[in-house]
């Protein structure tokens, strides 16, 4: 009940900024033009047609197909070096405080201005796009593993060490488990940012991918080709949070207070 | 009677083969100032095969350190810590230690928490699944075992910990206030079941509590600490109590009142010297 009553507001709140947007750059109100001009502003019934229309004639696939292989790409090298890296510094504290002024030297780049470079490294294609995003995944999810595996409750690992567990064990029981908690609580940041990462990519330069269609559309004054592009976007990004969720939900049971809201319908 | 309850010294009785021995053990921690805290010092401490010692004292006397030292999780700063008469290097692995805080794995179920003490023993995972089910069978967990320990009560996850410990049949087994976050009905149940289980095979055992009732129903020995900084022990209690006991049970018992009286006398001094402390320190 709750819930539904949760759900209903949710699509209020939608329909009712939808219907604001629709209003106000359909309706003159006796001006020239409405107070909202179709030229900047689009209408919502213009953008969903358009959205239609690019999945309907199939020419999107190709673009949403590409920016999501970049964001898969960077998301897998960036995580699993994140991790990797996470767990050697966390284990190695001395190479960690050589490191650790180098490390926020990078992580506080803006990396739009890595954009260029990657582009004359890695060319058009879809590997600067990747680069870029894995640099933005990689700096998430290696704080989050190294702060995770640092982070081990003393007692437990006392508990698992009174047991006998060598290193090996105590990598397998302790140390992984509690690293991956704390990925997984990075994981849905770390998607949008791989995702972040191939559309600014690719709206920097590319002949492909959703980046590229809003760029090309911005660059034609087309704002309904960029409100489109950018519906399609949130589209993909709650399709894969919800994914995640999913993932999250099965890899983390023993989480206490985890699933407490799903529990209270 | 009274007069078999009469303090006696450390090294006067070792009538069976000494499991853990404490000579001369002093523990001390560097304080972020530089400065070196002494928790404790002077500990001469014998338990005996089959003996369960309880060793009391007033909040913050660093009854755990002594624990921690006799598993190997401390170093002591002087003395020396023997096990089976063999000095102690490095983890003590012939004890196991049932902490105060929850030290389960959160991210096992209560079942593979207790198989999981097997794997360093190299038993195959599918005999270890069987043990560690007859284990929480034992502690009253059999319907629970596929629970993650967030999703049990307090007792029950002390109920795994227990079964947790006590499946690698350690020699030794070490347990710092193991009830102590526990509500006192549940202690008691807690207590019985300790007992039960410890009476079919008398490990040694240290048991350490603030609760001196507990410590007397428990224990065949009841060592009391002074209070800290530099805190010794200044007194060391037979409990002439017959078993099987029954933990609700003696508490009734005259006998148990005199041990009760006799040793409150030493402990009181401690505990009062202690709360002053805290006072000044506030």
């Amino acid at each position: 009940m709750k819930r539904l009553n949760l759900l209903a507001w949710q699509v209020g709140v939608g329909l009712a900024f939808l219907t604001l947007w629709h209003v106000f750059s359909t309706t003159k109100f006796g001006a020239a033009k409405p107070p909202l001009d179709p030229f900047f502003f689009s209408t919502p019934l213009d953008v969903i047609a358009r959205t239609w229309k690019s999945f309907a004639s199939g020419e999107i696939w190709r673009h949403l197909w590409i920016t999501l292989l970049e964001t898969a790409l960077a998301f897998g090298i960036g995580a699993s070096t994140g991790v990797a890296f996470g767990f050697g510094f966390a284990l190695r504290p001395k190479l960690a405080a050589i490191f650790d002024p180098y490390i926020k030297m990078a992580n506080a780049l803006p990396r739009v201005v890595l954009a260029p470079i990657f582009m004359l490294w890695f060319g058009l294609g879809i590997w600067s796009k990747v680069a870029l995003g894995f640099t933005l995944v990689f700096f998430i999810v290696f704080f989050n593993v190294y702060q995770g595996v640092r982070e081990v409750s003393p007692v437990v690992l006392s508990n698992a060490r009174m047991l006998g567990m060598n290193d090996r064990q105590l990598m397998r029981h302790v140390y992984w488990p509690a690293a991956l908690t704390w990925m997984f609580s990075s994981l849905h940041t770390a998607v949008g940012f791989a995702l972040v990462g191939a559309v600014v990519g690719e709206y920097l330069g590319a002949s492909a991918g959703l980046g590229y269609k809003i760029h090309e559309a911005e660059s034609v004054f087309d704002t309904t080709g960029v409100f489109s592009g950018m519906l399609i976007l949130a589209i993909v990004v709650i399709v894969i949070d919800v994914a995640m969720t999913m993932v999250e939900r099965r890899l983390l049971v023993w989480r206490p207070n985890h699933d407490a809201g799903a529990n209270q319908t | 009677m009274a007069a078999a309850l009469s303090a006696i010294g450390v090294d006067s009785v070792a009538p069976a083969r000494q499991a853990v021995g404490l000579e001369g053990l002093a523990i001390a921690f560097a304080l972020g100032g530089g400065g070196v805290y002494r928790a404790v010092e002077q500990i001469d401490l014998s338990v005996s095969d089959g003996e369960f010692v309880a060793i009391v004292g007033p909040t913050g006397c660093g009854k755990s350190t002594l624990l921690n030292a006799a598993a190997g999780l401390l170093k002591p700063a002087e003395g020396r810590v023997s096990i089976y008469g063999g000095p102690l290097a490095g983890l003590n692995r012939r004890a196991g230690y049932l902490f105060q805080q929850d030290a389960l794995m959160p991210w096992k179920t209560a079942l593979q928490n207790v198989a999981v003490a097997l794997e360093p023993q190299g038993v195959p995972s599918g005999e270890a699944q069987e043990r560690a089910r007859a284990w929480l069978a034992k502690v009253g967990l059999s319907a629970f075992a596929d629970r993650y320990p967030h999703m049990l009560s307090g007792g029950q996850r002390k109920r795994v910990a227990l079964a947790q410990m006590l499946i690698r049949n350690p020699e030794i087994l070490l347990m710092d206030e193991p009830f102590g976050p526990l509500d006192a009905q549940t202690r008691q149940i807690m207590g019985n079941l300790l007992l039960d289980l410890w009476a079919a095979d008398r490990k040694a055992v240290m048991f350490v509590t603030h609760d001196l009732e507990e410590a007397i129903a428990l224990s065949d020995r009841v060592v009391v600490m002074s209070a800290g900084p530099a805190a010794r022990i200044v007194g060391d209690y037979r409990v002439p109590l017959a078993r099987p006991r029954d933990i609700a049970d003696i508490r009734l018992d005259k006998v148990f009142h005199e041990i009760q009286r006799e040793i409150w006398a030493t402990l009181k001094v401690e505990v009062q010297k202690a709360y002053a402390q805290g006072e000044g320190r506030a």
